[in-house]
Protein backbone atom coordinates (compact mmCIF):
# COMPACT_ATOMS: atom_id res chain seq x y z
CA UNK A 1 0.00 0.00 0.00
CA UNK A 2 1.29 3.73 -0.53
CA UNK A 3 0.93 6.31 1.25
CA UNK A 4 0.99 10.24 0.42
CA UNK A 5 3.98 12.11 2.58
CA UNK A 6 1.24 15.00 2.28
CA UNK A 7 3.72 17.31 4.44
CA UNK A 8 6.46 17.12 1.52
CA UNK A 9 3.60 18.87 -1.08
CA UNK A 10 3.22 22.07 -1.71
CA UNK A 11 -0.62 23.07 -2.45
CA UNK A 12 -1.88 26.07 -4.23
CA UNK A 13 -5.37 26.49 -3.61
CA UNK A 14 -7.38 28.89 -5.59
CA UNK A 15 -10.86 30.24 -4.78
CA UNK A 16 -12.56 33.65 -4.38
CA UNK A 17 -15.33 32.06 -1.94
CA UNK A 18 -13.45 31.92 1.59
CA UNK A 19 -15.69 29.52 2.73
CA UNK A 20 -14.97 27.29 0.53
CA UNK A 21 -10.53 28.01 1.19
CA UNK A 22 -11.31 27.23 4.80
CA UNK A 23 -12.63 24.05 3.88
CA UNK A 24 -9.67 23.46 1.49
CA UNK A 25 -7.26 24.19 3.90
CA UNK A 26 -9.07 21.94 6.62
CA UNK A 27 -8.98 19.20 4.38
CA UNK A 28 -5.87 19.65 3.36
CA UNK A 29 -3.87 20.02 6.48
CA UNK A 30 -5.80 17.42 7.94
CA UNK A 31 -4.70 15.12 5.31
CA UNK A 32 -0.94 16.03 6.38
CA UNK A 33 0.03 18.98 4.65
CA UNK A 34 2.18 21.99 5.94
CA UNK A 35 2.36 24.28 2.81
CA UNK A 36 -0.92 25.73 1.94
CA UNK A 37 -0.92 28.53 -0.11
CA UNK A 38 -4.35 30.79 -0.76
CA UNK A 39 -5.20 32.87 -3.94
CA UNK A 40 -8.71 34.49 -3.99
CA UNK A 41 -8.73 35.04 -7.96
CA UNK A 42 -6.61 34.02 -10.73
CA UNK A 43 -4.07 37.15 -11.43
CA UNK A 44 -2.82 36.67 -7.51
CA UNK A 45 -2.74 32.97 -8.08
CA UNK A 46 -0.62 33.02 -11.13
CA UNK A 47 1.90 35.42 -9.34
CA UNK A 48 1.38 32.71 -6.21
CA UNK A 49 2.30 29.73 -8.82
CA UNK A 50 5.25 31.94 -9.81
CA UNK A 51 6.94 32.61 -6.57
CA UNK A 52 6.03 29.67 -4.72
CA UNK A 53 6.40 26.65 -7.44
CA UNK A 54 3.58 24.59 -5.50
CA UNK A 55 3.51 20.65 -6.57
CA UNK A 56 -0.44 20.28 -7.37
CA UNK A 57 -2.75 23.58 -7.67
CA UNK A 58 -6.37 23.16 -6.99
CA UNK A 59 -8.25 26.09 -8.82
CA UNK A 60 -12.31 27.20 -8.94
CA UNK A 61 -13.30 27.52 -12.24
CA UNK A 62 -15.43 30.92 -11.93
CA UNK A 63 -13.46 33.88 -10.13
CA UNK A 64 -12.79 37.51 -10.95
CA UNK A 65 -10.29 39.03 -12.69
CA UNK A 66 -9.51 36.16 -14.42
CA UNK A 67 -10.90 32.74 -13.97
CA UNK A 68 -9.89 29.00 -13.39
CA UNK A 69 -9.64 28.15 -17.28
CA UNK A 70 -7.49 30.86 -17.90
CA UNK A 71 -5.33 29.82 -15.05
CA UNK A 72 -4.78 26.82 -16.54
CA UNK A 73 -3.96 27.72 -20.20
CA UNK A 74 -1.32 30.25 -18.43
CA UNK A 75 0.50 27.88 -16.06
CA UNK A 76 0.07 25.52 -19.24
CA UNK A 77 2.94 27.81 -21.76
CA UNK A 78 5.28 25.03 -22.76
CA UNK A 79 8.46 28.52 -23.05
CA UNK A 80 7.39 29.43 -19.65
CA UNK A 81 10.35 29.67 -17.39
CA UNK A 82 8.14 28.26 -14.50
CA UNK A 83 6.60 25.27 -14.21
CA UNK A 84 4.35 24.28 -17.19
CA UNK A 85 3.79 20.87 -15.78
CA UNK A 86 2.46 21.20 -12.46
CA UNK A 87 -0.80 18.64 -11.66
CA UNK A 88 -4.05 20.88 -11.42
CA UNK A 89 -7.61 20.03 -9.88
CA UNK A 90 -10.31 21.93 -11.17
CA UNK A 91 -12.47 22.25 -8.26
CA UNK A 92 -15.90 23.69 -9.22
CA UNK A 93 -19.35 23.83 -9.15
CA UNK A 94 -20.22 23.19 -12.71
CA UNK A 95 -21.15 19.67 -13.10
CA UNK A 96 -21.69 19.89 -16.77
CA UNK A 97 -19.95 17.08 -19.28
CA UNK A 98 -19.15 19.49 -21.36
CA UNK A 99 -17.28 21.91 -18.62
CA UNK A 100 -15.05 18.69 -18.30
CA UNK A 101 -14.25 19.14 -21.68
CA UNK A 102 -13.37 22.58 -21.58
CA UNK A 103 -11.50 21.56 -18.68
CA UNK A 104 -9.84 18.95 -20.54
CA UNK A 105 -8.65 21.16 -23.31
CA UNK A 106 -7.25 23.79 -21.50
CA UNK A 107 -4.77 21.62 -19.19
CA UNK A 108 -6.48 20.47 -16.20
CA UNK A 109 -5.13 17.42 -14.92
CA UNK A 110 -8.44 16.37 -13.11
CA UNK A 111 -12.08 17.65 -12.39
CA UNK A 112 -14.02 17.48 -9.25
CA UNK A 113 -17.39 18.46 -9.16
CA UNK A 114 -18.44 20.21 -5.62
CA UNK A 115 -20.28 19.41 -3.50
CA UNK A 116 -16.11 18.58 -2.05
CA UNK A 117 -16.18 15.04 -0.40
CA UNK A 118 -12.82 14.18 1.47
CA UNK A 119 -12.74 11.15 -0.12
CA UNK A 120 -13.01 12.67 -4.23
CA UNK A 121 -10.37 15.22 -2.87
CA UNK A 122 -8.02 12.76 -1.64
CA UNK A 123 -8.71 10.45 -4.58
CA UNK A 124 -7.77 13.52 -6.98
CA UNK A 125 -4.37 13.73 -5.13
CA UNK A 126 -3.53 10.28 -5.22
CA UNK A 127 -4.27 9.92 -8.94
CA UNK A 128 -2.11 13.24 -10.22
CA UNK A 129 0.63 12.25 -7.04
CA UNK A 130 0.96 8.28 -8.52
CA UNK A 131 -0.26 8.08 -11.77
CA UNK A 132 0.83 11.13 -13.28
CA UNK A 133 0.34 11.38 -17.53
CA UNK A 134 2.55 11.79 -20.55
CA UNK A 135 2.46 15.61 -21.57
CA UNK A 136 1.30 16.13 -25.13
CA UNK A 137 2.56 19.44 -27.34
CA UNK A 138 0.07 19.87 -30.39
CA UNK A 139 -0.17 23.49 -32.52
CA UNK A 140 -3.05 23.77 -30.15
CA UNK A 141 -2.96 22.10 -27.01
CA UNK A 142 -0.27 21.75 -24.31
CA UNK A 143 -0.90 19.48 -21.41
CA UNK A 144 -1.77 15.85 -20.02
CA UNK A 145 -2.22 13.20 -22.08
CA UNK A 146 -6.11 14.14 -22.22
CA UNK A 147 -6.41 9.61 -24.04
CA UNK A 148 -6.53 7.85 -20.10
CA UNK A 149 -7.54 4.72 -21.55
CA UNK A 150 -6.35 2.49 -24.49
CA UNK A 151 -9.25 1.46 -26.57
CA UNK A 152 -8.26 -1.42 -28.44
CA UNK A 153 -11.34 -1.71 -29.88
CA UNK A 154 -11.57 1.95 -31.20
CA UNK A 155 -12.76 2.11 -34.85
CA UNK A 156 -13.16 6.20 -35.75
CA UNK A 157 -10.88 8.10 -37.57
CA UNK A 158 -7.12 8.60 -35.67
CA UNK A 159 -6.77 11.96 -34.82
CA UNK A 160 -2.49 11.74 -34.11
CA UNK A 161 -0.64 10.58 -37.11
CA UNK A 162 2.38 9.70 -37.42
CA UNK A 163 5.30 7.53 -38.24
CA UNK A 164 7.45 6.10 -35.98
CA UNK A 165 8.46 8.81 -33.30
CA UNK A 166 11.95 10.55 -32.98
CA UNK A 167 13.14 10.84 -29.91
CA UNK A 168 14.23 13.82 -28.77
CA UNK A 169 16.39 14.03 -25.93
CA UNK A 170 16.66 18.04 -23.64
CA UNK A 171 19.74 19.08 -23.52
CA UNK A 172 20.32 19.96 -19.37
CA UNK A 173 20.60 23.56 -18.66
CA UNK A 174 24.11 22.72 -17.70
CA UNK A 175 25.11 21.45 -21.01
CA UNK A 176 23.49 24.20 -22.64
CA UNK A 177 25.45 26.82 -20.43
CA UNK A 178 28.68 24.94 -21.71
CA UNK A 179 28.10 24.58 -24.94
CA UNK A 180 27.49 28.33 -25.14
CA UNK A 181 31.16 29.11 -23.06
CA UNK B 1 9.90 20.54 -5.35
CA UNK B 2 8.05 18.75 -8.44
CA UNK B 3 10.04 19.77 -11.20
CA UNK B 4 12.42 17.58 -12.82
CA UNK B 5 15.68 18.94 -14.71
CA UNK B 6 15.57 19.35 -18.08
CA UNK B 7 17.76 16.46 -19.14
CA UNK B 8 14.92 14.21 -17.66
CA UNK B 9 12.52 15.31 -19.77
CA UNK B 10 12.11 13.04 -23.03
CA UNK B 11 10.52 14.39 -26.19
CA UNK B 12 9.03 11.90 -28.71
CA UNK B 13 7.87 14.00 -31.99
CA UNK B 14 5.41 12.84 -34.18
CA UNK B 15 4.08 14.39 -37.14
CA UNK B 16 1.25 16.43 -35.27
CA UNK B 17 1.99 16.34 -31.93
CA UNK B 18 5.02 15.24 -29.64
CA UNK B 19 4.57 13.35 -26.14
CA UNK B 20 6.50 14.69 -23.45
CA UNK B 21 7.24 12.22 -20.75
CA UNK B 22 9.57 12.61 -17.31
CA UNK B 23 10.30 10.17 -14.52
CA UNK B 24 7.06 11.10 -11.54
CA UNK B 25 8.75 14.39 -10.15
CA UNK B 26 6.30 13.41 -7.40
CA UNK B 27 7.15 9.99 -6.70
CA UNK B 28 9.20 11.09 -3.79
CA UNK B 29 6.27 11.82 -1.57
CA UNK B 30 4.47 8.28 -2.08
CA UNK B 31 5.76 5.50 0.50
CA UNK B 32 4.98 1.86 0.45
CA UNK B 33 3.94 0.92 3.95
CA UNK B 34 2.47 -2.20 5.77
CA UNK B 35 -1.35 -2.48 5.71
CA UNK B 36 -1.04 -2.34 9.83
CA UNK B 37 0.95 1.14 9.26
CA UNK B 38 -1.31 2.46 7.11
CA UNK B 39 -3.73 5.14 8.55
CA UNK B 40 -6.90 6.76 7.24
CA UNK B 41 -6.18 10.24 6.16
CA UNK B 42 -9.94 10.56 4.53
CA UNK B 43 -11.37 9.37 7.70
CA UNK B 44 -9.42 12.36 9.68
CA UNK B 45 -10.03 14.67 6.96
CA UNK B 46 -13.69 13.82 7.26
CA UNK B 47 -13.83 14.42 11.06
CA UNK B 48 -11.98 17.50 10.85
CA UNK B 49 -14.85 18.80 8.41
CA UNK B 50 -16.92 17.81 11.03
CA UNK B 51 -15.13 20.05 13.69
CA UNK B 52 -16.06 22.95 11.22
CA UNK B 53 -19.48 22.46 11.09
CA UNK B 54 -20.88 24.37 13.74
CA UNK B 55 -20.06 27.63 11.47
CA UNK B 56 -21.60 26.00 8.45
CA UNK B 57 -25.08 27.57 9.37
CA UNK B 58 -23.55 30.90 9.74
CA UNK B 59 -21.60 30.40 6.10
CA UNK B 60 -24.83 29.64 4.76
CA UNK B 61 -26.41 32.44 6.05
CA UNK B 62 -23.94 34.97 4.59
CA UNK B 63 -24.54 32.99 1.11
CA UNK B 64 -28.31 33.31 1.09
CA UNK B 65 -27.40 37.34 1.87
CA UNK B 66 -25.54 37.90 -1.13
CA UNK B 67 -28.21 35.88 -2.92
CA UNK B 68 -31.07 38.13 -1.67
CA UNK B 69 -28.97 41.28 -2.04
CA UNK B 70 -28.48 40.39 -5.72
CA UNK B 71 -31.69 40.09 -6.54
CA UNK B 72 -32.82 43.18 -4.92
CA UNK B 73 -30.61 44.89 -7.47
CA UNK B 74 -32.08 43.01 -10.21
CA UNK B 75 -35.38 43.95 -9.59
CA UNK B 76 -34.48 47.47 -9.37
CA UNK B 77 -32.48 48.03 -12.11
CA UNK B 78 -32.98 44.58 -14.54
CA UNK B 79 -30.23 42.26 -15.82
CA UNK B 80 -27.27 44.58 -16.40
CA UNK B 81 -24.41 42.22 -17.18
CA UNK B 82 -22.42 43.31 -13.56
CA UNK B 83 -25.70 42.46 -11.59
CA UNK B 84 -26.53 39.43 -13.86
CA UNK B 85 -22.86 37.59 -12.94
CA UNK B 86 -23.41 38.82 -9.41
CA UNK B 87 -26.84 37.24 -9.06
CA UNK B 88 -25.20 34.14 -11.21
CA UNK B 89 -22.16 33.84 -8.95
CA UNK B 90 -24.01 33.96 -5.71
CA UNK B 91 -26.79 31.02 -6.86
CA UNK B 92 -23.84 29.43 -8.14
CA UNK B 93 -21.96 29.64 -5.36
CA UNK B 94 -24.74 28.09 -2.94
CA UNK B 95 -25.14 25.55 -6.01
CA UNK B 96 -21.61 24.52 -5.02
CA UNK B 97 -21.23 25.12 -0.83
CA UNK B 98 -25.00 24.04 0.56
CA UNK B 99 -24.93 20.55 0.23
CA UNK B 100 -20.96 20.57 2.00
CA UNK B 101 -23.45 23.02 4.62
CA UNK B 102 -25.76 20.61 4.93
CA UNK B 103 -28.52 21.89 3.10
CA UNK B 104 -28.54 19.58 -0.12
CA UNK B 105 -32.06 20.61 -1.56
CA UNK B 106 -30.81 23.90 -1.38
CA UNK B 107 -28.03 23.41 -3.73
CA UNK B 108 -30.61 21.45 -5.86
CA UNK B 109 -32.73 24.83 -6.13
CA UNK B 110 -29.81 26.95 -6.75
CA UNK B 111 -28.67 24.46 -9.69
CA UNK B 112 -31.57 24.91 -10.70
CA UNK B 113 -31.65 29.44 -10.50
CA UNK B 114 -27.95 29.05 -12.52
CA UNK B 115 -29.45 27.00 -15.02
CA UNK B 116 -32.40 29.58 -16.07
CA UNK B 117 -29.89 32.39 -15.86
CA UNK B 118 -27.56 30.31 -17.93
CA UNK B 119 -29.82 28.85 -20.67
CA UNK B 120 -32.97 31.92 -20.63
CA UNK B 121 -32.67 33.42 -23.91
CA UNK B 122 -33.85 36.93 -22.68
CA UNK B 123 -33.64 36.89 -18.64
CA UNK B 124 -35.98 39.79 -19.21
CA UNK B 125 -38.66 37.70 -20.54
CA UNK B 126 -38.61 35.00 -17.68
CA UNK B 127 -41.62 35.23 -15.33
CA UNK B 128 -40.11 37.22 -12.47
CA UNK B 129 -41.89 34.54 -10.06
CA UNK B 130 -39.81 31.70 -11.53
CA UNK B 131 -36.79 33.52 -9.83
CA UNK B 132 -38.72 34.90 -6.82
CA UNK B 133 -39.80 30.96 -6.15
CA UNK B 134 -36.53 29.70 -6.35
CA UNK B 135 -35.06 32.22 -3.55
CA UNK B 136 -37.40 32.16 -1.85
CA UNK B 137 -37.38 28.53 -1.31
CA UNK B 138 -33.65 28.75 -0.60
CA UNK B 139 -34.25 31.62 1.71
CA UNK B 140 -36.88 29.43 3.61
CA UNK B 141 -34.28 26.14 3.01
CA UNK B 142 -32.02 28.51 5.19
CA UNK B 143 -33.60 29.84 7.82
CA UNK B 144 -35.99 27.09 8.53
CA UNK B 145 -33.62 24.46 8.29
CA UNK B 146 -34.98 21.78 10.95
CA UNK B 147 -38.31 21.65 10.06
CA UNK B 148 -37.90 21.84 6.36
CA UNK B 149 -35.40 19.04 6.16
CA UNK B 150 -36.39 16.62 8.66
CA UNK B 151 -39.95 16.81 6.58
CA UNK B 152 -38.15 16.40 3.34
CA UNK B 153 -40.64 19.41 2.30
CA UNK B 154 -37.00 21.02 0.63
CA UNK B 155 -36.43 17.93 -1.28
CA UNK B 156 -39.76 18.22 -2.74
CA UNK B 157 -39.80 21.48 -3.08
CA UNK B 158 -36.56 21.67 -4.81
CA UNK B 159 -37.82 18.28 -7.43
CA UNK B 160 -40.37 20.53 -8.42
CA UNK B 161 -39.19 23.88 -8.92
CA UNK B 162 -36.29 21.76 -10.88
CA UNK B 163 -38.95 20.31 -13.18
CA UNK B 164 -41.14 23.59 -13.67
CA UNK B 165 -37.90 25.55 -14.49
CA UNK B 166 -36.53 22.90 -16.79
CA UNK B 167 -39.96 22.87 -18.50
CA UNK B 168 -39.85 26.64 -19.07
CA UNK B 169 -35.94 26.24 -20.69
CA UNK B 170 -37.07 23.35 -23.03
CA UNK B 171 -39.60 25.26 -24.18
CA UNK B 172 -38.05 28.63 -24.86
CA UNK B 173 -34.70 26.38 -26.03
CA UNK B 174 -36.96 24.10 -28.38
CA UNK B 175 -34.80 26.07 -31.71
CA UNK B 176 -31.56 26.45 -29.48
CA UNK B 177 -30.45 23.15 -29.76
CA UNK B 178 -27.06 23.75 -28.68
CA UNK B 179 -28.65 24.98 -24.96
CA UNK B 180 -31.20 22.33 -25.05
CA UNK B 181 -29.04 19.41 -25.45
CA UNK B 182 -26.77 20.87 -22.69
CA UNK B 183 -30.38 21.43 -20.30
CA UNK B 184 -31.16 17.64 -21.00
CA UNK B 185 -27.81 16.38 -20.12
CA UNK B 186 -27.29 14.69 -17.04
CA UNK B 187 -25.13 16.45 -14.05
CA UNK B 188 -21.92 14.99 -13.33
CA UNK B 189 -22.30 16.09 -9.39
CA UNK B 190 -21.32 13.53 -7.32
CA UNK B 191 -24.72 12.46 -5.80
CA UNK B 192 -25.20 13.24 -1.83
Amino acid sequence: MFRIDFNKLRFLVCDDNPHMRRILRTLLHSFGAREVYEAEDGATALEMYSHYVPDIVITDWAMPIFDGLELAQMIRQPESKGNPYAPIIMLTGHSEKRRVTVARDAGVTEFLAKPISAKGLYQRILNVVANPRPFIKTKTYFGPDRRRNTNSAYMGPERRVGEKHEVLQQPSLLDKARSSI
Amino acid sequence: MAKNSAKDIEVKAFATHHVITQPNPLRKVLRRVEEKDMDDPVRRAEQALASLSGEFKDWMAIEVQRLSTAWTAVQKDGFTKKLRDELFHAAHDIKGDAATFGFPSAAGIAESLCRIIEHAPDLEKVPAELFTHHINAILAIVHENTRLDSLSVSAELSRRLRKVADDYLANVNRDRPEHLEVILAPSIAPVE
